[in-house]
């Protein structure tokens, strides 16, 4: 805003200069002190951010310019309007602003810049107070008009990011909605009363179609596979009081299957955080689930018979023998009556009772070995199906927890006798042969019960005694049960803890070797022994091998042991040669050689080591293999007994005629001589033998000796027997008759006095 | 309440007072709404020279951007610039150097729309819409990116705004995380409002007016002035220091008839070495 010319410059009078030069000063100062007042009464309710020198610099052409109008020629007080406006746009805006501005026009503008040539006192007062009410006009005007400029300015500007935020939240919406109609899971949103309002395509897709879906509620999708408890999550949420929950949860699907999903509800509040939505994602997990399940069953049963198995077992009776305060458990419905003084001041419950039938198979290792694995395997399928049907309560479990051996559990047996009908249900469902392509095979066991009070037992513990148990039973002659009794465990020889002992046995030389003396039939001359191997057990005495041979090649201890064994039979048989320098037969030694032992790679190349070390010849030793592990054994499994013939070594057929064995295999088999089981020849130990049995006998021996083999029989026990065997053609003979296994010097003297 | 997903675009809610507008208002201005005026009527109510100490303020921030520009400084940085009443940063600064660039930036939509509106057409400065509790933003926003040299000086202006960082905001991590992005040569602005060790009567009245702002959504917090003292980390701490508003660097000495309110509020410049 520019001032003016100062009308004081230079008179229309032509006054001359220097006199006018300085009026106008004079009247520039008087002006300068007129905007320092008002500055000084204006600056304090500004909001301006100028200086106060500032400040006064900037009223300086507004006082100039009321100084103008008040001394104009043609006197117009709208020219006062502007100056009103300037005030507003520096920033005078305070309503206190107003009165400061006028009261300082007011009092000395007409002091300061009044009356002149001209302009009389009086005139000079009206036009000041005419040029207030302009500014006035003029402060009021820009005033109304600034605020409504920002008043719209600053609505606009709301209005903008209203529209901004809108904007980003339709795009924003946008992309969710995308991600919720394409996502893979499945996604819900429900209200707090449970009614579907939105479902995507993945959880359409995974129920069956949207209106079957909208058709329940929440709360109403129940599955009976579900545990008890996700509802509880769900009112949790709607009320509030929790956020989220994560569930794996069964759903029926509109077809009738099940729908198994991981399931995360999450509560949806309102900008006041009052609850509003759930929020569920639904994850489907159903074939991951079968998967599991599948797998589950798998380490849980056993896969020949569908029982659970020694995992599932022991994990059950963990349970059972963990649950002592007589509540939970699977309950056999009596419970509660047997039960029920555990109201307020009744006596304290007694301990709850466990129940376990240990089942082994009588017999079971010969009808595998005879009739082969497949038929061994059929015959446990058609026992464990026997064995399901002896459960009467959810509580009993049976698993197989070995080769032949199963063990029913009962969780929680009202007493001692429930278990023994248990145990009895089983030996009746055993009873009866398994018929098995035309064949009867009876099967019979032997059942250990352990019965007792949980707590202070552990599982193990429990097993064993029922083993041990189950062992009495089978010591008793078989098909039968018996009770656990603390004493007699103490005393039994569990299969356990010899299987354990083996090892060190073998390194401590707690095993011996005895040997029963072969007679040749035709002279009575000793011809050799057969060496059988004794366990000096520090507990349990001598053990026969019947005890530990059939454990030892379970673990495979067989191997060291029979090499063990033929060391030192054969340095034994070696010893004997050199001791007599017989003219005559020498002495013959035989050795049991076990399946297992047949079956291992360095078999062939021990029996040489042994008589390249012992010095003794092939020809004096004789390996005595059962009948049973030849049957079926093909070319290649042969192929190391042949070796061992080929090196001159005689092999014996041990138990013939056990094993239903292949007559026409003897045509091939490397065999010198067969060993006639001792069921043969039982009828003939009196004077008057068993006419079926002679014929029988006697066909063996002739066509033995049609196939150059010799003819040993066991169990010779008496001297009618050895009349007849000789009779009959048989070669040698072994049995008690002729004498028991002893120790090696007995032969010796046995020997000596035949020779003599 | 629940957080705010970050994914969740900012919503605009013109019925909560927003400390722009109530700003505004005390510097006489009509750019606000009845519930700011009620806001800050009630500020007022507890101090009344709040106009006074809202001037001092705009004031020490232009005898600050002048003492930037006669350094040669021609880039500005002003976070929590609000709603530019008047005699804002550019005006000043394009009044000494028409050529120099200036970046506002404010996390309340509103006041951005607004800037947006008056610095149409205005090749030299512009407004960016970031929060300064996530300073990162603030530097990578492409309008910063696009008007400022990080290379070169830049003077970065915190003008009443740090007091609105809670300790949770981590507002020295913040002052930190700007102060590595600056070139050497680089100046900081600070105005804070402080608690005062003198008048506790005073302060009395400040926290009341604080507590005011406890309605907005963003609360007022006081530091004493060692704490505002600890935000120049890293920069030389020019003369006269951390001192009251009206007290740097006067153009004239201030007189006595200041209103004590208007000491409350400390302010600092300092320069990057």
């Amino acid at each position: 805003m520019t001032a003016r010319p100062a009308p004081s410059g230079r008179g229309p009078d032509g006054t001359p200069v220097v006199r006018a030069t300085g009026r106008a000063a004079a009247a520039e100062d008087s002006l300068a002190r007129f905007a320092a007042i008002w500055s000084r009464a204006i600056y304090p309710v500004t909001a301006t951010s100028m200086t106060r020198a500032e400040f006064e610099a900037h009223l300086l052409p507004l006082a100039r310019s009321l100084r103008d109008s008040l001394h104009a020629t043609r006197f117009d007080p709208r020219d006062a309007v502007p100056v009103g406006t300037a005030l507003v746009a520096a920033h005078c805006t305070d309503p206190e602003a107003l009165p400061s501005i006028l009261g300082v026009i007011d009092a000395y503008m007409v002091l300061y810049c009044g009356p002149g040539p001209g302009l009389a006192a009086d005139e000079c007062r009206v036009r000041c107070s005419r040029l207030q009410h302009a500014v006035a006009v003029g402060f009021s005007q820009a005033l109304r008009e600034r605020t409504l400029r920002e008043q719209e300015s600053i609505s606009r500007a709301a209005l903008n990011a209203k529209t901004e935020a809108e904007i980003a939240l339709a795009a924003s919406e946008a992309r969710f909605r995308a991600v919720f109609e394409t996502a893979g899971i499945g996604i819900g949103i429900a209200d707090l009363d449970g009614t579907v309002l939105e479902v995507n395509d993945a959880l359409t897709g995974m129920l069956g179609n949207e209106s079957y879906i909208r058709q329940r509620r929440v709360g109403e999708w129940t599955h009976p596979d579900n545990a008890p408890g996700t509802d509880h999550l769900n009112r949790e949420l709607v009320r509030g009081e929790r956020d989220h929950y994560h569930v794996e949860k069964a759903f029926p699907r509109s077809d009738g299957t099940v729908l198994w999903a991981d399931v995360q509800v999450s509560l949806l509040r309102d900008t006041a955080g009052r609850p509003r939505y759930q929020l569920a994602l639904l994850e489907d997990v159903t074939e991951r689930r079968r998967l599991l399940e599948r797998l589950r069953h798998q380490a849980t049963h056993d896969a020949l018979t569908g029982l659970p198995n020694r995992a599932l077992f022991f994990e059950r009776l963990d349970q059972a023998l963990a649950e002592n305060t007589g509540a939970g458990g699977t309950g056999s419905g009596n419970k509660a009556s047997r039960k029920g003084g555990t109201g307020p001041g009744g006596a304290a419950p007694a301990p709850r009772q466990i129940g376990v039938c240990y089942l082994d198979l009588d017999g079971f290792k010969a009808v595998n070995d005879s009739l082969g694995h497949a038929v061994g395997d059929r015959l446990l399928v058609a026992v464990a199906d026997r064995l399901r049907g002896c459960l009467t309560t959810p509580d009993q479990l049976v698993a197989r927890v070995g080769g032949d051996e199963f063990v029913a559990l009962y969780a929680d047996p009202p007493d001692l006798r429930a278990v023994t009908e248990l145990a009895a249900r089983i030996l009746t469902a055993l009873s009866a042969p398994v018929l098995l392509d035309d064949r009867q095979l009876p099967v019979h066991g032997s059942i250990g019960i352990v019965h007792g009070p949980v707590g202070g037992r552990g599982a193990e513990d429990v097993l064993r005694s029922a083993d041990i148990t189950m062992y009495r039973a089978k010591e008793r002659g078989g098909n039968r049960y018996e009770v656990a009794d603390p004493a007699a465990d103490a005393r039994a020889i569990t299969r356990h803890g010899l299987t354990n002992q083996l090892p060190s046995a073998l390194r401590h030389d707690e095993f011996f070797v005895e040997y029963q003396p072969l007679i040749g039939l035709e002279d009575n001359a000793v011809l050799g022994a057969e060496a059988l191997v004794r366990w000096s057990h520090p507990v349990h005495g001598v053990l026969g091998p019947d005890q530990f041979i059939p454990l030892a090649e379970s673990t495979g201890q067989i191997v060291p042991l029979g090499r063990w064994v033929l060391e030192q039979a054969a340095q034994q048989a070696q010893d004997w040669r050199q001791d007599l320098q017989c003219a005559g037969r020498p002495p013959r030694i035989n050795v049991n050689l076990s399946p297992v032992q047949l079956g291992h790679p360095d078999l062939v190349a021990e029996v040489a080591a042994v008589l390249d070390e012992t010095g003794l010849e092939p020809t004096a030793l004789c390996l005595e293999v059962t009948e049973s592990a030849l049957i079926g054994a093909d070319e290649d499994a042969l192929k190391p007994l042949r070796r061992i013939a080929d090196l001159g070594v005689a092999i014996a057929l041990d138990d013939f005629g056990t094993g239903y064995s292949n007559l026409s295999s003897l045509r091939w088999l490397p065999v010198s001589v067969l060993k006639l089981d001792r069921s043969f020849t039982r009828g003939m130990r009196q004077p008057q033998p068993d006419p079926v049995e002679v014929k029988i006998v006697e066909g063996i021996v002739s066509l033995a000796h049609d196939l150059n083999l010799t003819v040993t029989v066991e169990g010779v026990e008496t001297r009618a027997q050895a009349e007849h065997l000789r009779a009959l053609g048989c070669d040698t003979a072994q049995g008690w008759y002729y004498g028991k296994a002893g120790p090696a010097d007995q032969l010796h003297k046995l020997s000596l006095a035949d020779a003599g | 309440m629940t957080d705010r997903p970050s994914w969740a675009p900012p919503g605009i809610d013109i019925n909560v007072p927003s400390v722009s507008r109530v700003y505004d208002y005390f510097l006489g201005g009509s750019h606000n709404f009845e519930v700011d005026r009620e806001a800050a009527r009630h500020v007022l109510k507890a101090v009344p020279a709040m106009p006074k100490v809202g001037q001092a303020n705009r004031a020490m921030m232009r005898r600050a951007v002048r003492y930037a520009a006669g350094r040669g400084i021609d880039q500005f940085l002003d976070i929590g610039s609000g709603i530019p009443t008047f005699g804002n940063v550019h005006e000043v600064v394009h009044a000494l150097n028409p050529e120099a660039n200036v970046v506002y930036v404010d996390n309340d939509p509103v006041a951005v729309e607004h800037s947006r509106a008056v610095l149409e057409g205005n090749a030299h400065a512009t407004i960016a819409a970031a929060d300064l509790r996530d300073p990162q933003s603030v530097l990578d926003h492409p309008e910063t990116r696009r008007l400022l040299d990080f290379d070169r000086p830049v003077a970065l202006l915190l003008v009443a705004v740090l007091h609105f960082l809670s300790d949770e905001d981590d507002a020295h991590g913040v002052v930190a995380t700007l102060r590595d992005a600056l070139a050497p040569g680089s100046v900081l602005v600070i105005t804070h409002a402080t608690v005062t060790p003198h008048d506790r009567s005073l302060d009395d009245d400040v926290h009341r007016g604080a507590a005011v702002y406890q309605r907005t959504r963003t609360p007022l917090i006081l530091r004493p002035v060692p704490e505002v003292e600890r935000f120049f980390t890293g920069f030389e701490l020019l003369q006269p220091g951390v001192v009251p508003m009206p007290h740097w660097r006067p153009d004239t000495p201030p007189g006595d008839d200041i209103d004590p309110a208007v000491l409350t509020g400390f302010a600092g410049v300092g320069l990057k070495a």
